[in-house]
Order: structure tokens, then C-alpha cells, then sequence
């Protein structure tokens, strides 16, 4: 039997509280095998992992249980501290009597009982545990951006200055995202193309970035440091690299009809096509949808013009492979489908516009070249109605059809004072009202920023929602809205009404989740691995995340966090090896008759065969057929020792006779 | 005296790390209620669980046996949880011949977000087993100290 320690954490109240830690350090103390228990405020903290230290070398201590927080919050730290007193470190075990004991039980006698069987259950693990070295693996020195706006060109940039090659994964036929459709940011108003063009030029001239337009991840295999990607580099049916990017066969194409994604289809473009003058790369692409060659066989006129010859009708997609150390997700949003919204007219009615649309109305490359018209008749709108949290903030249930978002989006208050401020300078006779839930400002200079939009330029913020948007005969929107202040009934005459439609994760986010494994929460937002100190990498280890797929958030946050997670994926990059999970499995070749079970169910082909020489009866040589686990490649995922019919495959760290003796203790 | 007969369950938990365990976490994290008679083990994987695990917790006077993994398709390791789910039905089915009540198993995925949704179905199973009563059927009486 191994001498074991048992230290109980009161984590300051947090544990102590609800269970009686005293009372729970006693009682393990005289479990057969404990030579020395105690208990203290904080286990975690200096002091408190030098008790573990110091009880180690005095009491020869051979195994040590911690009753405290989770395991995922504290193991790596007592797992450290273990070490350093000369013990391997994974002769420990953590109870977790804090998520899973004291903050669930509001009970002391209760919560003190089961934390006692939780430490027990503990200490039969430790008994078993067996000293693990962690092997080393290599890392590729290369890293993978999926998604090329602000938040993807953000981390690349970062990752590229700092010597490391990083390619950039864009479905798109430009990088750029939603940037490049937005006219002015706030707080400062400045114009969003300027300063954002300039990044996209840096990415497209820095040697250490390679951008794949119009391409995307197809599959994902392989580990951190070691991450085998596939990328699918879509039909253009235009030569990248031979493109000049002139536009003639923009303008000769006879195709006119083609609803333009860059412009949300309030424009039409040819189908050939370059999204935007400023696009990165700066090369056509043609709708295969509309293209009369491509949909009739008949025309080609794009190719006669094409002085370059990059046309290609005979384009295939192609598949990129290519390893990478580090992979960040930067997939971005998308507003939600209003066709829940019937109320606010949105299908029946061209003036009744998303803050995106309207975005594009005041953008001087938009439908209306950035004056401000109704797009039913060109006129110039008297009254304009904002209406925020269209979607946000409501529960997610089936009266708008499922649409509607029970978070907040954070981004709308902020740019619908933006939109109205922009309404009042430049058109100071337009009457602007916003009707509102609460108006949410923090963040540096933006209340500031509101507060002008109402007290400088006069916009008639209102407290309450609208229930209804009514078209008239004369092209006017009549607005039905209550005061709740007031507690009045409105009714507002407008001439074009914007909706603050929420925004939600692009939706080609999770099948990449699922490629990557990497959790999402049930809004299809990317989890982090810790909502508060690691907020920008994923639970899963070598995928970082970067701007709203990890949850809504406006440029300069989103900006920040791009360089976070750069930052994050270079510590990982600078690394020439990683230390591997030391928890692997591992075959008994004894009892082993070679059947290929585990290898069947082996997710990562981890389980190799190969013919052995044993020793027989009276002096006979056998050879069989053996299986063994590459270290390096498994994952300790367990599948295999299940499959196993004759108990040869057994998992470092989660042994069958660990979780037996777990079961047994809990349920003695 | 009614009240020292009242009947405790002994309830165990296999956890996948990546998934279950964080939604456990994430009860606590969230001051979410569910029995204390729920014990959890950790496990890398709900496919690391052996049914043998299952039927040695049932042997030693288990209640009830909850396993909880990743979502279909969200598994860390990919397939484990598909696995899992093919073996516990295997399992369950087998139990159910021997006469041993189904609900007393169950397999349930609960993802890192869902810290409600892992104490409203301990809270459920918790329930589930206090009105079945007590395990008596695949008890091994010699594990009990009284023999």
C-alpha cells in the first residue's frame, strides 16, 4: 500500500462553507493507507503548494490526493508542485469537491459526506496511478486562419511580423469580410475602407502570408502541432494567377442581372466579377449560376477580352494539403433571417432596411452612392425609424419562427447612434427616432458617443418596442410603437425604418467545429477553454479562436482579441516540441491475440500490427501477431481498450482497475 | 424513525472530460441543485467506459448508472461517443433480460454550455431511481460489509 497525502482546500469560503473541511481531512486521515491529511484556505497559492511540498519529502509521501476546485481549473498547477518535491506528477489526484460538491449542495452534512466519498474515491485512483514521463512530438511551424475579415487579417498580420508563415482560408472570392461593407466606425467615425484596406494590402505583400480566396476547409486531421489540413480552392473559372485585374471582362460581360453579395443584393453586378474595387486578391471571378457560357455554352465574350488569357471554363476545384502547428478560427457572423419579423414589413416593403443595408445606402460605392434615398422611389427620407433588438435579447422560442437570439449583440446600440448622428449632420431636417430596450454603451468614449447623438444632434430615443410596421398607399411606413415611459401609444409617420437585426455565427461555423473538435455553445458560438483567463483558445489544445465566432463583439474588441490569439499561437509556434499526453494506451503484448479490434475502432490509426517471437512450451519459439500503440499519434480517447476482447489494451492514467477502484469506493 | 429508513441512492456518473465534466463544472460554476447522492468519474471519453464498469457499479450497490458523453458529431476524439452509444445499447438491452429495470441506466449528452441541462437530468435520474427503489437484483451481497 502507498503512502498518501491527502490536502483539503477550503478555497477561502468557496469550499468551506458548504462542506466541513476539517471534518473531511479527519476522516481521510484514518483511511488505511493515509500517512497524512490536512486542510487549508488556499491550496493553490504559494503556501499552500509548499504544505504539499513539505509533507512530501516529510511524510515520503508516494501518491497525493487535493480536495479542491475541478480538476480542469488547478490539476497542471498541483501537478507542478508534485514535481518539483521529486514525485512524478502523475501520482496525483485531484477531488473535485468544489463545482462538484460544495457549489451544488447547499446541505454542510450532505456536502461534507460526499466530498469524504470523492477524497475516497481519490485516494483508490491514486493507489493505482502508475509514474508517466510525456513523450515529446514536433511542431510544424506554420499556421492556418480560417476566415479572412478583421479578425483573421488581424491575427495573420500579427503571426506574419513575427517570422512565422500563416495562411489565411477565405470562402469569400475576397478578404475583407463585413469591414469592407461598412462605411464609418465608431466612436470616431473614421471611414472603415481606410483603415481597413490598407491591412488587406499588407496581407496580400507580406511574404509570410498566403491567402486561399474562395476556398474552404474541407477536413481537419491530425493534433496540436501537427495538424494535416485540407482546403478547397473553389472554380473561379479565372486563372489567379494570370489575372491582372483590369475589369474590361467585368464590364463587357452581357450579363447583367446578378444580385451582388458585397452589396446584399440592393445592386446588381455582371456575372463576371470583381466583389469591390479594393479587393484582396485583386482578381475576377465568375457566377457560375448566371454565366451564359457556363449555363447555355453559348457567349465567351469575357475570355475574348481577357488580354491576360486567365479566363478558364474548364476550371476544376482544387484540393491544397498542408500541414500547420497552430489553427485559428476567425468564421465571423452573419445578421439572422428576418423572415420571422413579419411585423416590421421587412418582405413587403424596400424602405423598411437592416442596419447592414443601411450601411450600404450611406457607403459611397452603394446602391445609392452614399446618399441617403428610400430605395423604393430615390427620395430622400423625412422620418426615419430605428428599431433595435430585432432578435436580440428575446427567447428563443417559436414566435418568430425560432429566429430570435436570447443574447445580447452588443454591436447595435453603438451603431444605430452612429447611423442616426450621421442622419442628423447630414440631413439636419430628417426627424431620427430609436426605439429601444436599454441603451448599452460601455466601453471607451461610447457612452460619450450616445450621449451626443442625443443631446448635440437631437435624436428622439424612445424606451419601447414597436409592434408593428405598416405600409401605407402613399409609400409612407406607418409605425405603431408604445412609450413605456410615458406609457403612451405611438404612432409615427416614417419614411424608411431600420431594423438592428442580431447578429449569429456564421453558419459554415460548425461543421468546422466539428472538423476542428472543438465545442460550441448552443448558440454555435465557439467555446473558450476558460470564459475568464483563457479566453481566446479553445478547449481543444492547438485551435485558437478569434473575433465573433467566440461571441459578439464590435471591431476594436474584435481587433484586440485577434491579437491575442495570435499571441496565443505564437507561444505554440515558438515551440520546437510539444510534450505529448502521457495518458495514452498501451497493449500487454502477453495477453494480446492480435484480433484488430482496437485497431478498428482506433480514430487516429494510432494501433500498428507486427509479428512477435515468444517463447513456447519446451524450447519452441511462436511468433505472433501483436499489437502496439504509437505514443505519439494516440490521443487516449479509451475506444480501443473497450474493443478489446481479451483485456491486453489498458489507458495510462484512466486504467480499468482505476475507474473499478473509483466505482468501488463510491459505491462502498 | 422513519427518517434514518429514508432511502439515500448511490448514484454514479462516468463523465466524458471534454464535454459532461465541463457541463458539470459549469453547474456548480452556475450554483445549479441536483442531489448529492450523484457521484461522478471522470473519464477521457464516454467511449472509455466498459460496460463491465457499468455492471461492477450495479455488483457494489449502485442505484442507478448515468453515462453522459459529447453531443453526436461533437466528440473531442470524433467517434468515441457514437461507440459509447452502440455499447450501452448492447448493455441495456442485455440488463433488461436479466430483469434488471432500464431506467436504472442511462445515457444522456450533455455539451460544455449545458451546466442546466447536466443538474436537470441528474435531478430527473435522481428521481427516476428514488421510485424504483432500491438495486437489489445484480447486488453482490458479499460486497456488503454486514456478510
Amino acid at each position: 500500500m502507498r503512502r498518501i497525502g491527502v490536502f483539503v482546500c477550503h478555497c477561502g469560503t468557496n469550499i468551506a462553507s458548504t462542506v466541513d473541511v476539517k471534518a473531511v481531512a479527519e476522516t481521510l486521515g484514518k483511511e488505511p493507507a493515509v500517512v497524512f491529511a490536512t486542510d487549508y484556505p488556499y491550496m493553490c497559492s504559494e503556501a499552500g503548494q509548499n504544505i504539499i511540498k513539505e509533507a512530501i519529502k516529510e511524510h515520503k509521501l508516494e501518491g497525493v490526493v487535493v480536495c479542491s476546485c475541478s480538476p480542469r481549473m488547478h490539476e497542471a498547477t498541483f501537478r507542478k508542485a508534485v514535481a518539483s518535491a521529486g514525485l512524478n506528477p502523475y501520482m496525483l489526484e485531484v477531488a473535485n469537491i468544489r463545482e462538484q460538491c460544495s457549489w451544488i449542495h447547499k446541505d454542510k452534512e450532505e456536502g461534507t459526506a460526499k466530498a469524504i466519498v470523492l477524497g475516497r474515491a481519490a485516494i483508490a485512483k491514486v493507489q493505482l496511478n502508475a509514474p508517466l514521463t510525456a513523450g515529446e512530438s514536433p511542431v510544424v511551424k506554420r499556421a492556418l486562419v480560417i476566415g479572412g475579415g478583421i479578425a483573421g487579417i488581424q491575427t495573420a498580420l500579427d503571426i506574419a511580423e513575427a517570422g512565422y508563415p500563416v495562411d489565411i482560408v477565405e470562402k469569400e472570392p475576397t478578404i475583407g469580410g463585413k469591414m469592407t461593407q461598412i462605411d464609418k466606425t465608431f466612436p470616431t467615425l473614421d471611414c472603415s475602407s481606410c483603415i481597413l484596406t490598407p491591412k488587406m494590402v499588407e496581407c496580400s505583400q507580406n511574404e509570410n502570408i498566403t491567402i486561399y480566396s474562395y476556398s474552404e476547409v474541407e477536413a481537419v486531421t491530425g493534433f496540436v502541432g501537427n495538424f494535416s489540413v485540407k482546403i478547397r480552392r473553389k472554380k473561379r473559372y479565372v486563372d489567379e494567377t494570370k489575372c491582372t485585374g483590369c475589369g474590361i471582362c467585368t464590364e463587357k460581360c452581357p450579363v447583367k442581372n446578378v444580385p451582388s453579395a458585397y452589396d446584399l443584393g440592393l445592386k446588381n453586378h455582371r456575372a463576371i466579377y470583381i466583389p469591390f474595387a479594393q479587393a484582396i486578391p485583386n482578381v475576377a471571378v465568375i457566377d457560375a449560376d448566371y454565366c451564359n457560357k457556363l449555363t447555355k455554352g453559348k457567349c465567351g465574350i469575357c475570355s475574348k477580352f481577357c488580354s491576360a488569357g486567365a479566363i478558364n471554363y474548364e476550371q476544376e476545384d482544387q484540393i491544397v494539403e498542408e500541414k500547420y502547428g497552430a489553427i485559428i478560427a476567425a468564421t465571423g457572423y452573419n445578421p439572422i433571417s428576418l423572415d420571422g419579423y413579419d411585423e416590421y414589413a421587412y418582405s413587403q416593403s424596400k424602405d423598411v432596411v437592416t442596419s447592414l443595408e443601411f450601411e450600404r445606402i450611406l457607403k459611397a460605392d452603394g446602391p445609392t452612392e452614399g446618399h441617403l434615398e428610400r430605395l423604393s422611389d430615390g427620395k430622400q427620407p423625412k422620418t426615419i425609424v430605428f428599431v433595435q433588438c430585432v432578435g436580440s435579447r428575446q427567447s428563443a422560442d417559436a414566435a418568430h419562427g425560432g429566429c430570435g437570439k436570447e443574447y445580447c449583440s452588443k454591436i447595435c446600440c453603438m451603431y444605430t447612434a452612429k447611423h442616426a448622428m450621421y442622419c442628423r449632420e447630414k440631413y439636419p431636417d430628417t426627424d431620427v427616432y430609436v426605439f429601444y430596450i436599454d441603451v448599452r454603451t460601455p466601453g471607451k468614449n461610447y457612452d460619450e458617443f450616445y450621449r451626443r447623438a442625443v443631446e448635440q444632434y437631437g435624436v428622439h430615443y424612445i424606451k419601447g418596442m414597436v409592434g408593428k410596421v405598416a405600409p401605407q398607399a402613399d409609400g409612407s411606413l406607418m409605425v405603431q410603437a408604445s412609450d413605456l415611459l410615458s406609457n403612451e401609444q405611438l404612432h409615427i409617420k416614417a419614411d424608411m425604418v431600420v431594423l438592428a437585426a442580431a447578429i449569429e455565427p456564421n453558419k459554415s461555423a460548425r461543421p468546422l467545429a466539428t472538423m476542428l473538435t472543438a465545442s460550441m455553445d448552443t448558440n454555435d458560438f465557439f467555446t473558450e477553454a476558460h470564459a475568464k483567463l483563457r479566453p481566446v483558445e479553445s478547449p481543444t489544445a492547438g485551435v485558437f479562436l478569434s473575433g465573433v465566432c467566440q461571441g459578439p463583439k464590435d471591431i476594436p474588441e474584435t481587433v484586440s482579441q485577434a491579437s491575442a490569439a495570435a499571441a496565443k499561437a505564437l507561444g505554440l509556434l515558438a515551440k520546437d516540441k510539444l510534450s505529448c499526453n502521457p495518458c495514452v494506451a498501451h497493449s500487454d503484448e502477453m495477453m494480446c491475440n492480435g484480433c484488430s479490434s482496437c485497431a478498428n475502432v482506433c480514430p487516429y490509426g494510432a494501433i500498428t500490427y507486427s509479428d512477435k517471437e515468444f517463447r513456447g512450451p519446451n524450447r519452441t519459439t511462436l511468433i505472433r501477431r501483436v499489437a502496439s500503440v504509437n505514443a505519439a499519434v494516440c490521443q487516449g480517447c479509451g475506444a480501443c481498450t473497450v474493443a478489446c476482447p481479451s483485456g491486453a489494451m489498458d489507458l495510462k492514467g484512466f486504467s480499468t482497475s482505476q475507474i473499478m477502484a473509483e466505482v468501488d469506493a463510491i459505491c462502498k | 424513525m422513519q427518517v434514518n429508513n429514508e432511502f439515500k441512492p448511490k448514484i454514479v456518473a462516468f463523465c466524458c472530460n471534454w464535454c459532461s465534466y465541463a457541463g458539470a463544472d459549469l453547474a456548480g460554476t452556475n450554483r445549479a441543485n441536483y442531489p448529492a447522492d450523484v457521484k461522478i468519474i471522470r473519464v477521457p471519453c464516454s467511449c472509455r467506459v466498459n460496460p463491465i464498469f457499468i455492471l461492477r457499479a450495479f455488483q457494489r450497490g449502485a442505484d442507478g448508472v448515468i453515462l453522459c458523453g459529447c453531443h453526436p458529431g461533437d466528440c473531442h476524439y470524433t467517434t468515441g461517443n457514437y461507440y459509447a452509444r452502440r455499447r450501452m445499447t448492447m448493455l441495456f438491452s442485455m440488463l433488461n433480460y436479466l430483469g434488471i429495470e432500464k431506467e436504472r441506466t442511462r445515457v444522456e449528452w450533455v455539451s460544455a454550455a449545458e451546466g442546466a441541462k447536466f443538474a436537470e437530468t441528474m435531478n430527473e435520474f435522481t428521481e427516476t431511481i428514488l421510485k424504483l427503489g432500491e438495486n437489489k437484483r445484480l447486488e453482490d451481497l458479499r460486497c456488503k460489509k454486514e456478510w
